[in-house]
């Protein structure tokens, strides 16, 4: 009998490491043979901790299980999928994830994280090697045909930045995978590294292959250690057989990969502040040009891509370009795993192809806040995104679609609100933010965003309100234009959205409102 | 508990991590492992084993937040304070906390058994408000419970 309980950061959170050794003493106490395999996350984490068992019909689930349910699972015979209050059915056809389409998050949440033979029985290495057949110029043509772009937040062609590297000419180039998943509301990174470490071992490994690179790096966060302990042993793993090191699956390329720690700066996750950091120095923005794609790491043309860029290449190796291609709308192919967070009822982690609308993702697949208020605004893209109201939540998800209505998707984060939301702290905490993150080197981040508060306490005092609130405006085109990076660059995003969506919030009479 | 300043011990940190690329963060992260914070003689042997300036080696540590020059409580606690959190109400149940403990973010105890600082994000927002004890994370922390959390290591 085999049963599954996740051990993704998130699971352990709500306790799914004291289920674990409930499940496994009860077991004993029982006499029932069982075998515990820890997994990562399907990212339904209001199932978390979410107990599956494999029965004939597939894997059924238990969702919310407690340490005082597990007796009771064991009277309901859960081992041979029995019905219990917490019984999900089967986890397959959970809506939430039966309307998915996981093609990135295949594995994650199925099988052990560590478990290579797993891992390859359901297509893992399959796109390294056919990489390797298909050649370097071959590869990076695949992967410009299936439209995959930055998953970091840019959008940049994944193929056309790797076609750079690629016919750069240098003795050393890298591969390095932002890991720096900074923006709240946000865990694809983490939940496949926790879950299915090896996509991502198996997506650089063809980059580096693809564009010449012997060396790569994952810039991990230091609020990550899960991730890092996980990454660090499928990298190990991966190298004794074979797939890293010296002549990478028999072939003649050779290729090194390291994990480094960030230390506790936002701003890392820009790219250039993320090559400075890890060349040891102060993660502080370069300017660009020169790119990082001829001039990056130690000076050396270098790829830089997101963890789910990276993750994504083996599924379009392993299944041509056109497979992923055929998924998404515009200039938006393939999926994201759009992450749903903060007060809402189903909150996790949705793959799904470009298209859907906003308000979908929020009400229908999130099921609407949690507290069951309604929902009065969603933050899309991290810190540096707008601000949302209902009224616009037929935007599709699209890269375009959300840059037409002052919006971005970032890394595909969304934080929902309810009505008790003051959208006036809102904005007054992203000029914080960006305050406490700034790295410095550009007049209008550094300033700007300190200036931004002082500006923002004025209007809600009511201290010449309507002079503030052009100042504050005036102040974000600044920042938008003059800043050196995405840090003070986009962070007027939610400033401006909460000023024009909610202007009663920034009335000075809505102080007391917001207040009770 | 972390170790009383020891140049012999801090220079064998460094000959574990000098050969690597950017050794830098590698270094000082093992460094405030071992000694919990990074002390002022670390920043001058750092300097003279990589052939910087001082100057540098502290512009680095003063960059990052998680480079500490005096070492934390005996426990560590990170609340999270980014927008999920906040939607959740995590801005109301640390504000209770640090009132009942009268500390400020950043602050430890006076008995030097908890320090509460602020951290931004630590990537459970669907599991919102969340927090992390000693390494250990904490998920759906209302107020109670944020409390209670605090109160196993006081």
């Amino acid at each position: 009998m085999r049963v599954f309980i996740p051990r993704d950061a998130a699971a352990l959170a709500v306790g799914a490491d004291r289920v674990a050794a409930a499940i496994l003493s009860e077991a004993q106490a029982r006499g029932v043979a069982l075998e515990i395999i820890r997994t990562g996350s399907r990212g339904m984490f209001w199932l978390e901790p979410l107990v599956e068992v494999e029965t004939p019909a597939g894997r059924m689930g238990y969702g919310a299980v407690g340490v005082r349910d597990v007796p009771g699972l064991f009277d309901a015979d859960f081992p041979n999928g029995g019905w219990h209050e917490k019984s999900t059915g089967l986890v397959e056809k959970i809506p939430f994830f039966a309307k998915q389409d996981r093609l990135t998050f295949a594995r994650c949440g199925v099988i052990d994280p560590l478990d290579l033979d797993a891992y390859r029985a359901l297509g893992g290495y399959d796109g390294l090697a056919r990489a390797l057949q298909l050649g370097a110029a071959q590869t990076v043509a695949e992967v410009k045909a299936s439209g995959l772009r930055g998953r970091g937040g840019a959008g940049f062609p994944t193929g056309i930045k790797w076609e750079t590297v690629r016919t750069a000419v240098a003795a050393q180039k890298y591969v390095v995978c932002n890991a720096d998943e900074g923006d709240s509301g946000t865990f694809a990174d983490r939940m496949l590294m926790e879950g299915d470490p090896f996509t991502l071992i198996e997506g650089m490994t063809i980059a580096a292959i693809a564009v010449g690179a012997a060396r790569g790096y994952i810039y991990v966060r230091s609020e990550y250690p899960h991730a890092i302990r996980t990454m660090n042993g499928a990298i190990a793993i991966a190298r004794r057989a074979g797939l890293l090191g010296r002549a990478v699956m028999g072939s003649a390329h050779d290729f090194e990969l390291e994990v480094r720690t960030g230390a506790g700066a936002y701003v890392c996750g820009e790219e250039t502040a993320l090559l400075e950091s890890l060349e040891g120095k102060r993660g502080q923005v370069r300017a660009k040009p020169p790119i990082p794609a001829l001039v990056g790491l130690f000076g050396k043309p270098t790829v830089v891509n997101n963890l789910v860029s990276f993750a994504t290449i083996p599924f379009i190796l392993e299944k041509g370009a056109a497979a992923y291609a055929d998924y998404g709308m515009g200039r938006s192919r393939g999926t994201m795993p759009v992450q749903i967070a903060g007060n809402v009822k189903h909150g996790g982690l949705f793959e799904v192809a470009f298209g859907i609308t906003l308000g979908e993702l929020v009400n229908e697949i999130g099921g609407g806040s949690a507290t069951g208020r309604p929902v009065r605004a969603v933050q899309a893209g991290g810190p540096l995104g707008a601000y949302f109201p209902p009224a616009l939540f037929d935007t599709p998800y699209d890269y375009e679609a959300f840059a037409a209505r002052d919006g971005l998707i970032g890394h595909g984060g969304l934080v929902v609100f309810d009505d008790h939301v003051d959208m006036a702290k809102m904005a007054r905490f992203a000029m914080a933010f960006c305050a406490h993150e700034s790295c410095g080197k550009c007049t209008p981040c550094r300033v700007g965003s300190t200036r931004g508060v002082e500006v923002l306490d004025k209007i809600v005092a009511g201290d010449d309100a309507e002079e503030n609130i052009a100042l504050v405006k005036d102040l974000c085109e600044t920042m938008k234009f003059g800043s050196l990076c995405a840090l003070g660059g986009f962070t007027p995003y939610p400033v401006l959205s909460a000023l024009h969506h909610f202007p009663e919030d920034f009335a000075p009479a809505a102080i007391p409102a917001a207040a009770q | 508990m972390p170790h009383l300043w020891d140049s012999l011990a801090a220079a064998d940190i460094i000959t574990a991590h000098e050969a690597l690329e950017g050794p830098m963060l590698p270094i000082l992260h093992a460094m405030q492992e071992y000694f919990g914070c990074i002390p002022e003689e670390a920043i001058r042997l750092i300097a003279a084993r990589l052939n910087l300036t001082r100057a540098e080696v502290h512009g680095v540590v003063s960059f990052y937040h998680d480079f500490r020059r005096a070492p934390a409580g005996r426990h560590v606690l990170k609340l999270c304070r980014a927008e999920a959190c906040q939607s959740m109400g995590s801005e109301a149940n640390a504000a209770h906390l640090l009132h009942r403990l009268g500390l400020g973010w950043g602050e430890t105890t006076p008995d030097g058994r908890l320090t509460v600082e602020a951290v931004y994000c630590l990537g459970l927002c669907a599991c919102a408000p969340n927090a992390m004890l000693d390494g250990e994370v904490h998920g759906r922390l209302d107020a109670g419970a944020l409390e209670s959390l605090a109160m196993e290591v006081l």
